[in-house]
């Protein structure tokens, strides 16, 4: 299941997409999930407390 | 390697975010809309609740669909689960890249994982909230939530592919960590809403949650696999590039 024969190239641009991706996914759960300006709280709210996020 | 994760995550988590949001607004919003007549004082737990017989309104009729409110949950919803989708389709891309197969049926247990991670265990110590429920200061519970999710997704990624004892150990620390620290809680317990609602509205968020999480899973590995056969980066009997 691990077998590591895989060309080196590239590997580094591959890493880089994947963190890019986990970035851009923790943003968008902090940006939709956490802050609390208020527009987006009340905008926010009723996902916000379905999901369980911390809100208020 | 990027567009592949962007385009499995962006249909993934829309697809499985509506399906969140639609079970939402079937189960768990009319549980909102009821306490938050307790929130604002239509209805009152403690005394006569306007059921006219001394109880507390148990089968109050709440408001029903609001296009605007009920619109944007939809939307953030999606959103959320579309942040989901991101985080999960990569973890799965780094799996792929040390060399582990990701298929279909495993998605599955990939979306519970993530359900574990990201709402069963951050609710062991801050269950979800009805609106007015008493909580701690909002700061404090969102740094235990980052915290909770971290090391839970840490220790369930150790356990999937970490190998030997000290490991385990290491991820059963990680999981059981945030509780021993424990969540931060409210001096003093001010909900105005009956303990009824509250579980009821916790439990059906976290069904919710299993739910749409497993969907999420599936559909996940689903257009991870898909967008790898389209970008010609696997064969169908080899998960991995050459």
């Amino acid at each position: 299941m691990t077998a590591q024969t895989q060309s080196r190239t590239g590997i580094s641009a591959k890493l880089a997409a994947i963190a890019l991706s986990a970035f851009i996914g923790l943003a968008i759960v902090t940006l939709a999930g956490h802050v609390q300006t208020a527009a987006l709280h009340d905008a926010a709210h009723d996902s916000r407390h379905a999901m369980g996020f911390p809100c208020h | 390697m990027f567009s592949r994760i962007a385009v499995s995550a962006l249909f993934a988590g829309f697809l499985a975010g509506v399906v969140a949001a639609l079970l939402q607004l079937a189960f768990v919003q009319p549980v909102l809309l009821h306490a938050e007549l307790y929130e604002s004082g239509t209805l009152n737990h403690f005394g006569d609740g306007g059921a006219g017989n001394g109880g507390a309104g148990a089968t109050a009729a709440v408001p029903g669909i609001d296009l605007e409110r009920d619109g944007l949950s939809v939307l953030f919803t999606a959103l959320t689960y579309t942040g989901f989708a991101f985080l999960l389709v990569a973890a799965m891309a780094l799996a792929e890249d040390r060399g582990w197969r990701v298929t279909v049926r495993q998605g599955l247990v990939w979306g519970v994982a993530g359900f574990l991670a990201f709402q069963l265990a951050p609710a062991l110590g801050a269950p979800p909230e009805l609106p007015g429920s008493a909580a701690a200061e909002i700061d404090l519970r969102q740094i235990w939530w980052f915290g909770t999710v971290g090391a839970t997704a840490a220790g369930l990624a150790l356990i999937a592919f970490g190998r030997g004892w000290a490991l385990r150990a290491v991820a059963a620390a990680l999981l059981l960590a945030p509780h021993l620290i424990g969540a931060p809680h409210p001096d003093e317990f001010i909900g105005p809403a009956p303990p009824e609602l509250a579980s009821l509205f916790a439990a059906r968020a976290l069904g919710v949650g299993l739910v749409a999480w497993a969907v999420l899973g599936l559909l996940a590995a689903y257009f991870w696999l898909r967008e790898a056969r389209r970008a010609g980066e696997v064969g169908p009997d080899s998960p991995r590039a050459a």
